[in-house]
């Protein structure tokens, strides 16, 4: 936010080509881009445009071929598969469209994985603050196939937060959840991004879900290839008032799915 | 991530696989319980011989005639009739043999020792008044042959139990009148029995003295000389002086016998023999173990099976861990201590249903005779031991595997 803290991420003329045998895939050709702290920012773009190479590079999950990668002012491009480890479990969190829970594991011993592997004391307690703060509290003992979608998806941005980290990524978390549910979610980002400050970044193809950001970023054959302000951006609390207002006032809430 | 969130992880994936887990576990439980169960007999068999040549008599060393020279060719050991009964009385010397406590010779021949009209084939050894007290015998009816039997040449003898009960199945054998080979001897004494401890030939003797031995009976035997003695017991005084007192019989013998070149006796203890057959035994148990060790081996190969299932199959569990921030050493120590969780778990069923099984043979006969086991600390040890580290070594190639799959591959993984 403001300007004297370096930006939490920091690329310059990133490129990623894989090969599949002989033959060099390039998936990101050159990409530029800076975010900074506690900003929300949507990326969108059609598949195969490289979006998902950059959330894996940008979540320390896949190092880049070549270009400069600063993440939180610390240069992260040529870091080790355990450093990039440390990394990931201490300042990103991530969100993924299928949720990724331990299935055999409660939604607290899955909050708590982050912790056991930072080895950081008062696990229980910290993943019980976590869950509360997604409106969990009540499920903590339950395993994800005892939770709906959206609480499963609550679970795991709780994973994603319970360690304080600098940016939180998701890679299209309501990509697999109904409307109403993907509008809670949405909340739950917009309020951890306005009053925890953390950065969010996630990817998506709605533009409806991309407009709860003042930043989309289009991303098309490996490059960013536009930005685009948006004025006004959805605000996923209030709009959930009104349709709880609207559905009070019809009763018409027999399609919906209670989260 | 510390060991007993390990073992919390370890003990949750084997319990969600049961089945799995119990099949891949009763290969190590088969290879120990195998392990067990032979190793016990193989000790067991050690244990039974050991006590067996113990009850013959405690710290003896025997001095047997050696191989005679003659004409530059070297004599089967034994058949020179070079020890005399006054070689036996030079060695009951305190001053120059102080660690002999009594001297036995012994003259053994065979015969056939008749009753009535039973009759048996049996070893008949000429002895003196010490050879009980020397070789562990005891008298359970009667008397023994005394001094003055042996200074008389006295036609009288002691049946061995085994003798007694052929001869007089019925009547007691004390008082009666038998005849070895041809000649009349009056029964004096019948001999405890050794029963199982013994070597098992020991109740089939007929003892009588050994100056009646030599002179009557040897003449059935073409032995040169006939006045020498078979063997030499000798009883030393304790354990720690066996090597003295085997020097101080040498250095006697030597000295009568006006040896210059090689031995014409042979010095041996109770201990050498202890130890060839403990060291054959022992062979026998290690070739035991070492079979029962193979299927140890083949369950361990059937755990790095399952874990390299087991890790495929949760690839994507190994993605999300990696995606929060598991580093290599914490996949990798997570599948070592379910591996080796498995196996130990595997060894501890294996070790009781092996002492089990050991406990049920220890009672049965083999070939008449019965099988004795014994599960020593340092077999559970080792099978114990074993396991584990069948568990760790093969969990190892898995578990590698598991720590160095990529992140983004595993969380893509179906």
């Amino acid at each position: 936010m403001a300007d004297a803290t370096p930006p939490v991420i920091q690329i310059q003329d990133l490129t990623k080509t894989y090969y599949i045998g002989d033959l060099a895939v390039p998936a990101l050709r050159g990409v530029d881009l800076t975010i900074q702290r506690g900003e929300m920012v949507a990326i969108m773009g059609p598949s195969g445009s490289g979006k998902s190479t950059l959330m894996n590079i940008i979540g320390c999950l896949d190092t880049p071929t070549s270009g400069a990668y600063a993440l939180d002012g610390a240069d992260v491009s040529g870091l080790s598969d355990d450093q990039l480890a440390e990394i990931r479990n201490r300042k990103i969190g991530f969100v993924f469209q299928s949720f990724n829970l331990l299935a055999r594991t409660s939604a607290l011993g899955n909050v708590e994985l982050p912790l056991v592997y930072a080895g950081a004391p008062d696990r229980r307690q910290r993943a019980i603050q976590a869950l509360d703060r997604v409106g969990l509290g009540d499920r903590i003992n339950h395993r994800p196939n005892e939770l709906s979608g959206g609480q499963q998806q609550r679970v795991a941005i709780a994973r994603a937060i319970v360690n304080h980290p600098a940016i939180l990524l998701a890679d299209e978390p309501t990509g697999a959840l109904d409307s109403r549910t993907s509008e809670e979610i949405m909340a739950i980002f917009q309020s951890l991004n306005r009053e925890e400050g953390i950065t969010v970044i996630f990817v998506t193809h709605e533009q409806e879900i991309a407009h709860h950001t003042r930043r989309v970023i289009y991303i098309r054959d490996g490059v960013v290839q536009q930005e685009e302000g948006v004025e006004a951006p959805i605000d996923a609390a209030t709009l959930l008032a009104h349709r709880v207002a609207l559905e009070l006032e019809s009763e018409e809430s027999t399609s919906e799915v209670p989260a | 991530m510390n060991l007993r969130q390990n073992l919390g992880i370890a003990l949750e994936s084997l319990r969600a696989n049961k089945l799995r887990s119990a099949l891949t576990m009763l290969g190590i439980i088969i290879g120990v319980a195998a392990v067990i169960v032979l190793m016990s007999i193989g000790s067991g068999t050690q244990a039974t011989v050991v006590s067996r040549i113990s009850s013959l008599g405690s710290n003896l060393v025997f001095v047997r005639p050696g191989a005679p020279q003659q004409g530059g060719v070297r004599q089967a050991q034994g058949s020179a009739a070079t020890l005399t009964m006054e070689d036996a009385e030079a060695l009951n010397d305190p001053a120059r043999a102080p660690s002999i406590a009594l001297v036995a010779p012994e003259f053994s021949t065979g015969g056939q020792v008749v009753a009535g009209n039973r009759n048996v084939s049996s070893r008949v050894v000429g002895v003196t008044e010490l050879y009980p007290d020397v070789r562990n015998y005891t008298v359970s009816e009667g008397e023994f042959i005394g001094k003055q039997n042996v200074d008389a040449r006295s036609l009288v003898a002691v049946l061995g139990s085994n003798v007694a009960a052929n001869l007089f199945p019925d009547s007691t054998a004390l008082g009666a009148s038998i005849k070895i080979n041809r000649q009349q001897f009056r029964v004096i004494g019948v001999l405890a029995s050794k029963g199982g401890t013994g070597l098992g030939f020991e109740d089939d003797v007929v003892m009588v003295p050994i100056s009646t031995a030599m002179t009557r009976l040897a003449s059935q035997r073409s032995v040169q000389g006939g006045r020498s003695v078979s063997v030499i017991n000798v009883q030393v005084v304790n354990e720690q002086e066996i090597d003295e007192a085997k020097e101080q019989i040498a250095q006697i013998l030597r000295e009568r016998h006006r040896v210059t070149g090689e031995d014409d006796f042979t010095v041996t203890s109770q201990e050498d023999t202890l130890s060839t057959l403990t060291q054959v035994t022992g062979v026998f148990t290690a070739f035991l173990g070492s079979i029962a060790g193979i299927s140890l081996l083949v369950g361990g190969i059937g755990i790095m099976n399952i874990m390299l299932v087991s890790v495929t199959e949760r690839t994507r569990e190994i993605g999300i861990r990696k995606a929060v921030g598991a580093k290599r050493r914490d996949i990798l120590s997570q599948f070592l201590v379910e591996a080796t969780v498995m196996s130990v778990l595997g060894g501890g069923t294996g070790l009781a249903i092996g002492i089990l099984i050991s406990r049920l043979v220890s009672g049965m006969t083999l070939n008449g005779q019965p099988l004795v086991t014994v599960v020593s600390p340092e077999i559970v040890a080792l099978a114990v031991t074993v396991s584990a580290a069948v568990g760790l070594f093969f969990g190892i190639y898995p578990a590698t595997r598991a720590s160095r799959l990529h992140p983004i591959e595993a969380l893509r993984y179906e």
